[in-house]
């Protein structure tokens, strides 16, 4: 069995993954991991939790060609803004690493998958996210 | 409550130091600013110590190990690269509150080599290259992107910044390089993370900067004639934004820095005759025009493209050759750049003297983040 390679990752039993945001009740800031305060408004215990989106547009990146020992480059650091709300980071794939073929904006879905083949000490295998061009 | 002046400041020359130690670095650099000041440690009554390395080593004690135990309270601070401002900061807080006259302020710091940040922390397995980039130079190429996205900010534009923060290290000679790069060379270096290619990152470098702060009531009584005022200094740290949990901020932490900085002196940012600001990659850099009113949204590219940040420009910006050239050892960039711009508002910057520079403005970003900015006046 795959484990969640975020706590924000969720792999429901018999149920497809999503993102899961946390959701300020008082001024509606999304947030990405569980907080019991808004940094926001300072509400207290005001947050729900939310299904993310699993659609988006990519609002920044960048194009990594140097990163630490052993990981493979060149790949996209990616930001999206998904639909509805949320923001997260991630690696953009099947998307040539060429400026000219990224464009702000550009609609992706996230999908998921095994986290490259990263496994941790105790060989337990992950499930990632990755985002997608929807052409 | 009076106002606060430098006294003393200098720093050592930036470069790598294998064979020395963080409180030597910093022993350095205190006696050269106490001389600076015509004082000696005896006549200190606090010290502000700024290391992000050794944050938990009391790096401020083994300084005066090395020149002068005198008992007096020893504070050690760590603010990422905010860090030597920070301990800046803090003398001027405690001569503000009337607790001294004399304060001796250091940042000092060692460097390893290669990147800096990572996302690869935390339980389970390493997150770098699976969720995109933590390394800094792919964080601050995101935040540069953003601004091309909104104002179609080129990869040449933020090249220049490169090229020009080296051409000015070529006439400093505490400056880790004084090379200086061509626009091609910039662009057809090693790319990182695009846009930014190892010219367009900060120098990893070994240094150490030291001031000495004095009231109104000391300043007149060693003498005025090369005492800087200090007319503002300001820290914030980066307010909500609805992105911060995957995009560090250094835009509004800056902005909020700068109004309450321009405020607290009585000044708009036309007063400002240079601008020693935190470069520590070439997208930075362009951000920051903006972020500190030295021009209005969306022309930062314009203020490249056209000179206006070089010596004899309208508004020359890191002149020292910025943390791209001189260098950036994290905790003691905030000491170093108040040590530019005082030398510039002392007539004492030799080939890249501003002329008739009056005041000055220094701004350093930790990220995380922590924004510190100081607004110096000739006396």
């Amino acid at each position: 069995m795959s484990l969640p390679v975020v706590e924000y990752l969720k792999l429901p039993e018999g149920g497809e993954p999503y993102l899961e945001g946390h959701k300020c009740s008082e001024c509606g800031s999304i947030f990405l991991g569980e907080r019991n305060v808004c940094s926001n408004c300072f509400a207290r215990d005001s947050m729900q939790s939310i299904k993310l989106n699993n659609t988006g547009k990519l609002y920044s990146y960048s194009i990594v060609f140097r990163s630490f020992p052993g990981i493979e480059v060149p790949y996209i650091s990616a930001i999206v803004d998904l639909d509805g709300g949320g923001t997260v980071k991630g690696n953009l794939i099947d998307c040539e690493p060429d400026p000219d073929k990224i464009s702000f904006d550009m609609p992706v879905e996230v999908i998921f998958d095994d986290a490259l083949g990263r496994k941790d000490k105790d060989g337990n295998s992950y499930i990632s996210y990755f985002f997608k061009p929807i052409s | 409550m009076s106002d606060v002046y430098v006294l003393g400041v200098d720093m050592i020359k930036f470069g790598r130091f294998p064979d020395r130690t963080v409180p030597d670095l910093g022993a350095e650099a205190a006696l050269l600013a106490l001389d600076d000041a015509g004082l000696n440690i005896g006549n200190m009554e606090a010290f502000y110590c700024g290391n992000l390395g050794q944050a938990n080593a009391m790096v401020g004690q083994r300084i005066l190990q090395e020149i002068g135990q005198t008992g007096i309270p020893v504070v050690n601070c760590s603010n990422a690269c905010a860090t030597g401002a920070t301990a800046f900061r803090e003398a001027w807080t405690s001569i503000k509150a009337g607790l001294y006259d004399v304060v001796l302020a250091v940042g000092v710091e060692q460097m390893g080599t290669g990147l800096l940040g990572g996302s690869g922390g935390g339980a389970g397995i390493p997150k770098e290259g699976l969720l995109g980039s933590g390394t800094m130079p792919a964080v601050f190429a995101e935040a540069g992107m953003e601004h091309a996205r909104q104002y179609g900010t080129t990869f040449e534009q933020f090249a220049k910044i490169s090229v020009k923060n080296h051409h000015h290290s070529t006439m400093n000679p505490k400056a880790r390089y004084q090379i200086e790069t061509p626009l091609d060379e910039v662009m057809n270096a090693e790319m990182i993370s695009y846009p930014n290619t190892k010219l367009m990152c900060s120098v990893n470098v070994d240094g150490a900067a030291a001031a000495v702060l004095v009231s109104e009531r000391k300043a007149k009584e060693l003498g005025m004639q090369r005492a800087v005022r200090i007319k503002a200094s300001v820290m914030t740290s980066d307010p909500y934004q609805e992105r911060d949990l995957v995009m560090p901020d250094v835009n509004s932490c800056t902005r909020k820095a700068a109004a309450e900085a321009y405020e607290m002196a009585g000044l708009d940012s036309s007063d400002v005759d240079l601008v020693e600001l935190h470069d520590c990659f070439a997208t930075a850099e362009m951000l920051h025009y903006e972020n500190l009113g030295l021009c209005e949204d969306g022309e930062a590219g314009r203020l490249i493209d056209e000179g206006e940040v070089e010596l004899g420009g309208r508004i020359p910006v890191n002149v020292s050759g910025g943390l791209l050239s001189k260098g950036h050892p994290l905790g003691a960039t905030g000491i170093a750049n108040i040590y530019e711009v005082c030398t510039h508002l002392r007539g004492e910057a030799g080939e890249r003297q501003v002329e008739n520079a009056k005041i000055g403005m220094t701004h350093v970003i930790g990220l995380g983040s922590a924004c510190g900015i100081h607004i110096l006046e000739k006396v």
